[in-house]
């Protein structure tokens, strides 16, 4: 078995999460990444949605923002962007969105707002785009993120997404009927909310990686399933695939430098 | 009926001190041309709305030339933060940013009403999430028929839209191709519409008749500025310059940087110094 690196890992155990049968939409960034290597190894009918509109997109190479060329010139068709939030994303159509953050809580509510108060920001982050409306209306959200103290903190700035709320029965107490988060997939990690509770709750960990690592990497003291699995190594083919991507996109992202 | 004229004509006609400004185009097709002959005229005090504001929107508030924005994700897309806007509201620099933040749905929702000359949207969105504690402009609405609560937000009306599209013709009637955002929405919102393209036929020659024209009685002005969208693209022209958009982190980190670029590359150039940009490397067809 090929060596590998933690991040590798970790979207190659996300793209594990998809299935041919996955409407999916797509996050930038690890996000992209994990769904495109299920899609070019276990889970070529996939279907990969973009926020700016691309319904069915076979990127060759990653793209750099949701809108990249790319995605429109690979894609079954093309929307407008009210059609895609509205018909698609309202209308139930996703089964599966798959998100990034800046910071997360144990109930995988999601902040990219702001750290610190809003008015008198510490940091101003991009905000929230599409997340809030992907996070309620999706039949089940995945989230990929590195853990880090940083990011996996005990109370959250600002709720830009919700997750499970304040745990328990919230999201249903709130009227809503998807599932909301179900799987996170750290670098270290899988994380899955409690059946009852819904805190953050790690069921599988990665070779290599012990447990007082993954406590050490948590804001809040972070809690293990009764039967925590070892994720199953990246295999050859999903380690090429990854890397393969990953080539071609540095490629093409630095291809074409020049001042305007 | 849409005047054809050059893009210094259609800035000074069509834009005020003080006007609520859109500049759309979802990662695609974005004004930088129109945006830069927006600073070199001076505009002041301008609202800015946007989904996605990225670095034209950082270089408007970079110089100062913004009151306010409203928008729903502001950032360098894969790269980062955008460094003018952060220092703006984290520093006031060089002006304080009144800003209004919304979701992509509810903004798209609403530019959809304000095309529809409706005064609100109405959306399933916001659920437990905080916007609705730090915007005003986001309220609850009861349907009268099932009485779920649902989120409204204002349609957005701008005093003037600008965006760039693949090509007019000499009428005036627009084509847009590829992702083509909220740019038909935004336009048929505004009071006033500015369209730069990359070129002007004799033909429009729609290539399917579901294809987006916005007709030139639906258009206030169209200028010809051959690769006006760059950094970004041009479906069927030129493709996205990535390059540019990573590079561009380390210009805007830095005020001094900042200053310089804009003085080199927007108030010492002109729109015809973006034609080097267009028509090169096209992009796949679609």
């Amino acid at each position: 078995m090929t060596d590998f690196t933690p991040n590798e890992m970790m979207t190659i155990a996300a793209s594990r999460e998809l299935s041919n049968d996955d409407v999916c939409f797509v996050g930038i960034g690890a996000p992209s990444a994990a769904c495109n290597v299920a899609r070019l190894t276990h889970a070529p009918d996939i279907t990969l949605i973009y926020e700016s509109g691309t319904v069915g997109t076979k990127p060759d190479v990653l793209p750099l923002s949701i809108g990249d060329g790319e995605l429109c010139d690979t894609a079954l068709f093309t929307v407008s962007v009210p059609e895609m939030f509205r018909y698609w994303l309202q209308g139930g159509r996703i089964t599966t969105g798959f998100l990034g953050g800046a910071q997360i809580d144990k109930f995988a509510n999601l902040n990219t707002t702001v750290v610190g108060p809003y008015d008198h920001p510490k940091v101003r982050l991009p905000g929230g785009g599409g997340a809030p409306e992907i996070a309620s209306n999706c039949g089940r959200i995945f989230i990929t993120m590195a853990l880090s103290k940083r990011g996996f903190v005990e109370k959250l700035p600002f709720i830009t997404s919700m997750g499970h709320g304040e745990g328990g029965d919230h999201r249903e107490r709130l009227g809503m009927k998807t599932k909301g988060p179900t799987r996170i997939i750290t670098d270290l990690c899988i994380l899955e909310p409690d059946p009852v509770t819904k805190e953050l709750t790690v069921v599988s960990i990665h070779r290599g990686v012990t447990r007082e690592q993954i406590v050490d990497n948590c804001g809040w003291p972070i809690k293990f399933a009764e039967d925590v699995i070892d994720t199953p190594v990246p295999t050859e083919i999903e380690l090429a695939t990854l890397r393969d991507i990953n080539a071609r996109t540095k490629k093409a992202h630095q291809g074409n430098k020049e001042a305007a | 009926m849409a005047k054809i004229v050059s893009l210094a004509e259609a800035v000074g006609d069509n834009v005020r001190d003080g006007d609520t400004v859109a500049m759309e185009g979802f990662t695609h097709l974005i004004p930088y041309a129109a945006g830069h002959e927006v600073i070199r005229q001076g505009r002041k005090d301008l609202f800015l709305v946007r989904m996605t504001p990225d670095i034209l929107y950082d270089q408007l508030i970079g110089v100062g030339a913004a009151r306010g924005m409203k928008f729903s994700w502001g950032g360098n897309p894969g790269v980062g933060s955008l460094h003018r806007f952060r220092d703006a509201v984290e520093n006031q620099w060089p002006r304080p940013l009144e800003i209004e933040e919304h979701s992509h749905a509810a903004m798209a929702n609403a530019y959809e009403a304000g095309a529809a000359n409706l005064p609100f949207a109405m959306l399933r969105g916001y659920i437990g999430a905080d916007l609705p504690k730090v915007n005003p402009n986001i309220k609850q609405v009861t349907c009268p028929f099932t009485s779920e609560v649902l989120a409204a937000v204002p349609a957005i009306r701008p005093d003037v839209t600008i965006i760039h599209a693949q090509r007019a013709d000499r009428k005036g009637n627009v084509l847009i191709e590829g992702i083509v955002g909220v740019q038909k929405e935004a336009v048929l919102a505004a009071r006033r519409s500015i369209v730069t393209v990359e070129e002007i036929v004799d033909e429009l020659a729609p290539p399917s008749p579901n294809s987006v024209v916005l007709p030139t009685w639906a258009v206030t002005a169209v200028s010809q500025v051959p690769g006006g969208a760059f950094p970004s693209y041009a479906h069927g022209y030129y493709p996205r310059s990535n390059a540019f958009y990573i590079g561009w982190d380390e210009i805007a980190r830095d005020r001094e940087s900042f200053t310089a670029w804009i003085k080199e590359n927007v108030l010492e150039a002109g729109p015809e110094d973006f034609a080097r940009h267009a028509g090169k490397k096209p992009a796949k067809a679609a």
